[in-house]
């Protein structure tokens, strides 16, 4: 695959996934403002996982606009990373995939708003913004938790050693695409170093590594994920509302 | 400005927004750009969306499409860019005065050298009063969060700084 359409299908996927994930919680949140913070989150995770998407799509060249990529392909044909398609766990573990993502989408969206193609910058430049604002609301949470009773502390560092593993993945080197995420590793640190501090927890030790979403070699988690996402549009082709 | 640009711009002009009706798409800087193709008569209107995946935009390209085609210009094409990227500051004086007007704190300025996030006091679109505080960093629509005034206990909403 090119370069510019595998590494534009990657981010799509990864912000689809994501926005799946997170609209799990409508109407089951903790309490209201969270319910309509995350669905907010999703709604900006779906908008730019449109663009990106569509994009691909017009890279691609083959006639597949984004519904067909969002809805006709299957498990091992999606590219997005490994952390967007675990479960949510319970708030604490969602909070620490939100905080982790935002922490890798901001500086990626950053330094694609500043690339060379046109369309991936405008995107770039429009995303930024509102992973900007998920940051901090992921970082306001994680340390609330941290520093609340001795119950949040210990979950919410139980919910940061869980999706560690899979941070890995996301700065794996990418020479040929248009933005080398390898090159942005410093950036999520710096600020997720800050944030845990802040938060009184501790970075956990770097291990185990699993790997393979940009592959299409995804857990388990993805498949169900897709046949709930997918199931309409399957049965009832070329549905519309 | 030739008669036909100007009556198709001020027919796109006052369409309003459908989650906020008591703005326009002009209002809030969603409008960027109306022109009308010599020869052909097209209209061509060029919006941006204030959010990315903002649901109002179907709409809202459906009502220009309507508003155009009523203003006595059947053919319209309708384009979406995305860069450079909506901010509130393109929000116009006019539509702040109607958003406060409503019961809705227009957006601070946005800091361009934000490093620091920076979170500026909204005043109380009912009573004027600086002593509020954020009940909701997110609210009913993808480009507002939920305040609420102290010193005269209203909940309102509030345009995000963009």
């Amino acid at each position: 695959m090119n370069g510019p359409f595998a590494f534009t299908l990657a981010l799509g996927d990864d912000a689809l996934i994501a926005a799946q994930r997170l609209a799990e919680w409508t109407t089951r949140a903790p309490e209201m403002e969270e319910d309509i913070a995350l669905a907010n989150i999703a709604l900006d995770q779906l908008g730019a996982a449109r663009l990106l998407l569509s994009y691909a799509g017009e890279l691609e060249g083959a006639g597949r606009d984004e519904d067909a990529l969002a809805y006709l392909r299957d498990d091992r044909e999606f590219r997005n990373c490994l952390l967007v398609e675990l479960p949510n766990g319970d708030f604490a573990v969602t909070m620490a995939k939100l905080l982790l993502l935002s922490a890798y989408q901001l500086p990626l969206y950053t330094a694609l708003s500043r690339c060379a193609d046109e369309r991936l910058a405008a995107i770039g430049g429009k995303a930024r913004k509102e992973s900007a604002y998920h940051l901090d609301h992921a970082a306001l949470w994680v340390k609330r938790l941290g520093e609340g009773t001795p119950e949040s502390h210990r979950r919410m560092q139980a919910g940061i050693e869980e999706v560690w593993p899979y941070v890995g993945e996301l700065f794996a080197g990418w020479p040929q695409a248009p933005v080398d995420p390898a090159t942005l590793r410093a950036d999520f640190d710096e600020v997720v170093s800050a944030v845990l501090a802040e938060a009184t927890l501790t970075v956990p030790e770097s291990a185990w590594a699993p790997a393979g979403g940009r592959d299409g070699l995804h857990t388990e988690h993805l498949s169900y994920l897709l046949a709930e996402m997918q199931v309409l549009h399957r049965a009832h082709p070329g549905a519309r509302w | 400005m030739p008669a036909a640009v100007s009556d198709a711009r001020a027919a796109v002009a006052a369409v309003v927004d459908p989650e906020i009706r008591v703005v326009t798409i002009e209002d809030l800087g969603i409008l960027r750009d109306v022109e009308v193709e010599p020869g052909t008569g097209r209209v061509v209107v060029t919006i941006t969306p204030t959010y990315t995946g903002c649901p109002a935009m179907d709409v809202i390209r459906a009502d220009i499409r309507r508003a155009v085609t009523a203003a006595g210009h059947p053919d319209v094409e309708v384009r979406t860019v995305h860069s450079p990227a909506w901010s509130t500051d393109w929000i116009s004086d006019a539509g702040r005065a109607k958003l406060a007007a409503a019961g809705i704190a227009p957006p601070a300025p946005v800091r361009r050298d934000g490093v620091v996030p920076l979170t500026l006091t909204v005043r109380c679109p009912r009573c004027g009063s600086p002593e509020t505080e954020q009940l909701s960093r997110f609210g009913s629509t993808a480009c507002k969060a939920l305040w609420r005034c102290r010193a005269c206990s209203e909940p309102f909403d509030t345009v995000k700084a963009l």
